[in-house]
């Protein structure tokens, strides 16, 4: 009993930032259709972010953080116009060759800026964990949960209730006739990669002070963010927050109780068994053509 | 006709001259370490200490009157880019020995080539045992296998006062190896075991692990991993409030890399080092441990990959003299003379002895395994 609370306390923790990771990707990759490499590079960077800001020039800790998230908004929207602007139009396997370039080049220049060496970055919270009962949690891990929920919050209300949100969703469901109407579709682009891009960058200024920063950090974090916007539903912000939850119990429990050797596969096992079920995600809407 | 088949032995003999002059500038070694990629750090500080041997036998006159040179390829921590840099190596540069590559699962990828081109390669850090038991007689293991460091921690057991132990060991060729190689012999000590946990090489949250060896007791959890993620567990094993002995197996943990990483949830952590460059007067060969030592600060060198670099500093070493020994750079004389070969090297005195199957035998060598202990920010020599 007291290792099944354990588990779930640690899946929800871990729920948060996956979310956070998921919701970033499915709105690049669900509603602007672009097969985003570039994701977990996103998320190494906010990482390296809060180590130069924090270890380096002694910036404070929760400044470094909002710091971080507006590099990667700027790193966000400098690829979007550099590299996606030119390809408006392309078709999807160039625009995806082209990012996997991206990506590589990224993560070279992490290595060659940074080198292989894990770097560590210090947090100011009490290295005592917060013991509940039988149940332990790092002080650290709380305070990414809590931002976690607040970014989701504010990304899910940005998306669904704003003026810039409901362009956004327009631009990416008829360009054409969002263009039409005046909205400047290249404007929401680069704002839609930013904003997805920021929300990866995030996750990794986040979590970097609770892991390691490498160079291939992003990797792992990149396959989990593509599984959850699938399992979610393609351009759902619910869906890849609930994506990231079920994700994060699937491989708490499963590591727990059948094997750990395979953690990282239970919940992809369980991605492959919800599409069999429903083939489009848990909550995409029907699929709009033309 | 006569004209033409004079120019044909002219061109012959020019071309023969001409590549008879390059073979002459150096003797090449090929060199397949994970220098991007999940193992990066490790691979780009065992190329770092094979270039400070490079450099240090250059200076001394090379080797049968010729200069060495280092090719080292990127494998890119992967297996399938490991073999093709050997493929590179020997098809392209033409090397006759080569040294790798790392990890266990890149030096077992690579081991069905050296056996095609019948190439010898020296292991510098691997310590699956498949390694030298499956047959293969191009491999020259420098590095202690799994089982030699279970046997140097036996004394430890009773004296650690060891009862039940849980592992959590990466789920490769290394970590596997280890955990069997670590479990049979405390079985045999009479110690209990707990539970095996594994975890993806990649993986960076270890909570559902650490609560499953928690709620199972035990006094003393063995890991084994590279630094990365051995500084993950210590720092996660510490927010879960989970109290035992951790003891890290492998020698590829870096403690200084440890106390600067994981602070505080360091303390009290055991390590097995193949080279202690803590107190590197206790090495069979102080005299050399400290030329490296010096050489490696004197270049800037990060000082916490000091327990890697020695690695492929020591690696070189053997092939120059096998190289010596054999008279000529030659991948099957040197193979016969690595039998033959002692070096005195940070690994101790380093020679081969048999292991494997009668007639295909590979070639280990028996280095001494040392603990050491955290306290306080600070590694030293586990005492009792």
């Amino acid at each position: 009993m007291d290792q099944l609370l354990q588990h779930l306390l640690n899946a929800t923790v871990l729920g948060g930032t996956y979310a956070l990771l998921g919701i970033g990707l499915t709105l690049i990759f669900g509603i602007m259709r672009v097969v985003n490499f570039t994701h977990g590079e996103l998320y190494a960077f906010g990482a390296y972010c809060m180590y130069l800001l924090v270890m380096l020039l002694n910036v404070n800790f929760f400044l470094a953080f909002f710091l971080a998230v507006a590099l990667g908004a700027a790193l966000g929207g400098a690829i979007e116009i550099l590299l996606l602007n030119r390809l408006r139009g392309a078709d999807i396997d160039t625009t995806m060759l082209v990012m996997i370039g991206a990506w590589i080049v990224m993560q070279n220049a992490e290595q060659l800026t940074w080198s292989g060496v894990a770097l560590s970055v210090n947090s100011p919270f009490p290295a005592d964990p917060l013991v509940l009962g039988p149940m332990s949690v790092s002080w650290n891990r709380i305070y990414v949960f809590a931002v976690a929920v607040v970014l989701i919050g504010a990304t899910y209300y940005f998306v669904n209730r704003t003026r810039l949100g409901k362009a956004m969703r327009a631009t990416f469901q008829d360009r054409d006739t969002a263009a039409l109407m005046g909205i400047q579709i290249d404007r929401i682009h680069t704002a839609t990669f930013a904003l997805g891009s920021s929300l990866a960058a995030a996750a990794g200024a986040l979590l970097g002070p609770v892991f390691v920063v490498t160079p291939t950090m992003g990797d792992l974090a990149a396959s989990k963010a593509f599984a959850i916007v699938i399992l979610g539903g393609l351009g759902n912000v619910v869906g890849a927050t609930v994506g990231g939850f079920i994700l994060a119990f699937a491989e708490e429990i499963g590591a727990g109780y059948i094997s750990s050797g395979y953690r990282d596969a239970m919940g992809f096992v369980l991605i492959i068994f919800i599409l069999l079920m429903r083939p489009t995600g848990l909550f995409a809407q029907k699929e709009r053509i033309g | 006709m006569k004209k033409i088949a004079v120019l044909a032995a002219a061109g012959l003999l020019a071309g023969s001259a001409f590549s008879g002059a390059v073979a002459q500038e150096t003797i090449k070694i090929g060199v397949t370490q994970p220098l991007t990629g999940a193992f990066a750090a490790s691979g780009n500080y065992v190329a770092q200490g094979a270039k400070i041997a490079e450099d240090e036998i250059n200076k001394a006159g090379g080797v049968l009157g010729k200069q060495i040179q280092l090719i080292i390829e990127d494998n890119k921590s992967n297996p399938t880019e490991a073999v093709s840099t050997v493929e590179k190596l020997i098809q392209k540069d033409k090397v006759p020995v080569l040294i790798g590559a790392w990890s266990s699962t890149l030096t077992l990828a690579v081991m069905p080539k050296l056996d095609e081109y019948q190439v010898p390669m020296i292991v510098e850090t691997s310590s699956s045992g498949k390694i030298t038991t499956s047959g293969n007689p191009y491999i020259f293991r420098i590095s202690p296998t799994s089982e030699m460091e279970a046997k140097a921690f036996q004394p430890l057991v009773a004296k650690m006062g060891i009862k039940k132990a849980n592992f959590l060991y990466t789920n490769n060729d290394f970590g596997i190896g280890s955990g069997a190689e670590y479990s049979k012999m405390l079985k045999a000590n009479g110690v209990e075991i707990g539970v095996m946990e594994t975890m993806d090489p990649k993986a960076t949250d270890f909570s559902a692990q650490l609560a499953k060896i928690k709620s199972t007791g035990g006094d003393t959890l063995f890991v084994t991993t590279a630094v990365e993620q051995l500084t993950l567990i210590l720092k996660q094993a510490e927010e879960q409030q989970l109290k035992v002995k951790i003891v890290s197996c492998g020698g590829s943990n870096s403690p200084d890399q440890l106390i600067d990483q994981a602070g505080a949830a360091a303390n009290g952590s055991y390590h097995t080092a193949f080279f202690p460059p803590w107190f590197p007067e206790v090495t069979k060969n102080p005299d050399v441990a400290k030329r490296y030592m010096d050489e490696w600060k004197k270049r800037g060198h990060n000082v916490g990959g000091l327990t890697e670099g020695f690695r492929g500093y020591d690696g070189v070493y053997v092939a120059v003299a096998a190289i010596k020994a054999a008279g000529k750079p030659d991948p099957e004389a040197i193979r016969k003379a690595l039998w033959g070969v002692t070096v005195k090297g940070i690994y101790g005195d380093i020679h081969f002895t048999k292991q494997g199957p009668a007639g295909k035998e590979s070639g280990q060598n028996v280095p001494v395994v040392y603990l050491v202990t955290i306290d306080n920010g600070k590694v030293v020599r586990t005492k009792f």
